[in-house]
């Protein structure tokens, strides 16, 4: 055995500080405040008072109209994962299978997206799905009846999977660059059709990309502002837009903070418990 | 009619040919290896057999019927792959059922048919573990096992027992040899080995740069090689430049001004010609006893035999004799260099690429 030298031992520490301390002064303490705001008494008169209270907690988990747009969060995010796998798990592999030159244009068409902001492209969106936008142009033009989709969770879900569709592609396609394209063309002269290949071989090794992805393409989804905010209107909304309006325009900042913990820790449940199912057996199986 | 043709196939990347006009037939049953130096185009070859690589030019016919542009998982050949191409996420057994889970093979009988495949790889303890969990020699049989597993009427495989120690590769080519005499499966097996070639094939196709330059059995492949690349790389040999002369009825060499009696050859009188001789076909005598003297420069005691080299006034010659229990002359000595003047092969310098053409 090798004894390290003692005075080594402090230097991880040292080296781990600044990050630490970033942390600490830009996450943890802001978090800590959002945690006690959320405790204090408010009065709709006076304002916030230096009293504590479990009441918040308690108003948003009992009333309807709160839970209601919790179930709204989660079915938005879950939607729009979902559609983001689908879509984007083919996507990565064609990206993959690309030569050079259109393997980089692709990428950047995929990537490009995310250099233009996003309350751009949200209210590029509300002008297409409007009411006379173009989506609703093109159905009258082949003879359907126009659609309500500005203001609905459809037009929410179209938005978010195209603002988080590279969150998904390129943890995937990732994956797939390490994968030796020798072990599909196995499976194919072992018998297995292109598809089964795909379904067998090919799927269960990008597992890891693809949680990654779903993780990410949740979280962000779940706490989403400017699209619901900007898709969704003042009537339907998610919980990040529940959370500004109680901070501007109720001005209930004790309530929008218990409800802002209430999303964070649902989410962050969500997360661990899909981390937990997904990962321990893909760790398993590919170290 | 041949069981398995390649008709002028032909395999470019850009200007490059990895593989150039191959024409090659082989029968139903037989065990053909593909030998050559790393990059000559052995597994460009096997992958175009197997459809994992479009042929550029050329025709591929599998027991009459043109397989050339047939999808892999409908040709059903079995294939081990130079990098083992393991599924990584599946166990060994899971590995090896996979094949006859596609063959639609019922359940019962894949788990009986795995595990006899994995005690013939000597692999049964592992058959939970993961290829990752693996030594490169294990990946590899398993490798071997998920390819035999399914029975293929055509085994092909790419550098097999490149990866086991001596004994386990032995072991591993009598297995092959065996199913294939068994099974009656035809089996194509790319080598960089030479002694591995010759040792297991019915038929051994040499390549260079893209192109089958000798198919041959292997006895005559190693007595009769066609250039002198062939004759060095199968097998140790002696060369040396020379000029081919007409002598009576037989043939002669003159190598700076030495005259050697040669098996006769149809050369024209003074074209350039490479002599070549197995160091094992010479003969050590007493000086001045043989048709060349020469002086012993090093002696290497290989076990079963010992291994010189001599300066000769033909150049440097490596000499090969049986350990006889004795010990031979030491370094340093002259001793006398002699051989039947049939062992000599005569290869004309300009015939070292037959077929020509662009590279
Ligand atoms: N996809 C490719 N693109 C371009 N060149 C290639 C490609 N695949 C193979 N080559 C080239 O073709 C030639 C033959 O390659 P191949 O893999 O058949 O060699 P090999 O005989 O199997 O060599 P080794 O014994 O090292 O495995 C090599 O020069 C290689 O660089
Ligand atoms: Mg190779």
């Amino acid at each position: 055995m090798i004894s390290r030298p003692s005075s080594r031992s402090s230097s991880p520490w040292l080296l781990a500080g600044p990050g630490a301390l970033f942390f600490a002064g830009m996450i943890l303490l802001p978090l800590a405040l959002t945690v006690i705001l959320s405790f204090r008494v408010y009065d709709h008169a006076t304002g916030i008072k230096d009293a504590y209270t479990l009441s918040h907690y308690i108003a948003v988990v009992t009333d309807e109209y709160y839970l209601g747009i919790f179930w709204r969060t989660l079915r938005v995010a879950a939607m729009t994962t979902l559609i983001c796998a689908v879509i984007g798990a083919p996507e990565a592999y064609i990206l993959a299978r690309m030569r050079n030159p259109w393997r980089s244009i692709f990428l950047l068409v995929i990537i490009g997206p995310l250099l233009v902001s996003v309350v751009v492209r949200a209210f590029g969106w509300s002008m297409l799905l409007g009411s006379q936008g173009l989506v609703n142009q093109a159905l009258q033009l082949v003879g359907l009846s126009p659609v309500r989709l500005l203001y609905t969770e459809t037009a929410i879900v179209i938005a978010l999977v195209h603002v988080m569709l590279p969150f998904m592609v390129i943890p995937i396609w990732t994956a797939l660059q390490k994968l030796d394209p020798m072990v599909e063309a196995a499976a194919w002269s072992l018998g297995a059709s292109r598809f089964t290949a795909l379904r067998r071989v090919v799927l269960p090794q990008v597992s890891l990309g693809m949680l990654s992805g779903c993780l990410i393409v949740f979280g962000l989804s779940a706490s989403a502002f400017a699209i619901p905010g900007l898709l969704g209107g003042r009537r339907l909304k998610m919980a990040a837009t529940l959370v500004y309006d109680e901070y501007l325009h109720e001005l209930n900042w004790p309530l929008g903070a218990a409800i802002a913990i209430i999303v964070l820790v649902a989410n962050l449940l969500i997360m661990l418990a899909y981390n937990r199912m997904v990962e321990t057996r893909a760790r398993r199986m590919l170290g | 009619m041949a069981f398995l043709a390649l008709e002028r196939v032909s395999k470019h990347y850009g200007a490059m040919a990895a593989v150039d006009d191959a024409a090659l037939t082989i029968e139903k049953g037989e065990f053909v290896s593909l030998l050559g130096p790393s990059g000559c185009g052995k597994t460009t070859t096997l992958q175009m057999i197997a459809g994992l690589v479009e042929p550029s030019a050329g025709r591929i016919v599998l027991d009459g019927r043109d397989i050339t542009n047939e999808k892999p998982n409908r040709r059903g050949l079995g294939v081990v792959f130079q990098s083992y191409a393991l599924f990584p996420h599946m166990t060994v057994a899971e590995n090896v059922t996979f094949g006859l889970e596609m063959r639609r093979v019922p359940r019962s009988e894949r788990i009986e048919r795995v595990r006899e495949m994995l005690a013939l790889v000597q692999l049964s303890v592992f058959a939970d573990r993961y290829p990752r969990e693996m030594s490169g020699g294990q990946r590899q049989r398993v490798a071997i096992a998920r390819a035999l597993v399914i029975a293929p009427p055509v085994l092909l495989l790419d550098e097999p027992l490149s990866n086991l120690d001596a004994k386990l590769r032995e072991e591993m080519q009598f297995e092959l040899r065996r199913i294939q005499r068994k099974v009656g499966t035809t089996t194509i097996m790319v080598t960089h080995d030479q002694a591995e070639a010759l040792s297991i094939s019915d038929r051994v196709v040499v390549m260079e740069q893209g192109r089958m330059t000798q198919v041959d059995a292997p006895y005559r492949l190693y007595e009769q090689p066609s250039n002198a690349f062939i004759a060095s790389f199968v097998g140790k040999t002696n060369l040396i430049a020379g000029v081919w002369r007409r002598d009576g009825m037989a043939g002669a060499v003159d190598i700076g001004g030495i005259r050697l009696e040669a098996p006769s050859a149809d050369f024209p009188a003074g074209t350039p010609v490479t002599l070549s001789i197995r160091p094992e076909k010479i003969l050590l005598r007493k000086a001045g006893e043989g048709q060349l003297d020469g002086r012993i420069a090093s002696r290497f005691f290989l076990g079963s035999q010992w291994l010189f080299t001599l300066e000769t006034p033909i150049g440097t010659i490596t000499v090969s004799i049986p350990n006889q229990g004795e010990e031979p002359p030491a370094e340093g000595a002259t001793v006398g260099l002699d051989w039947s003047p049939a062992s000599l092969r005569v290869i004309a310098s300009a015939m070292a690429h037959p077929g020509g053409g662009t590279a």
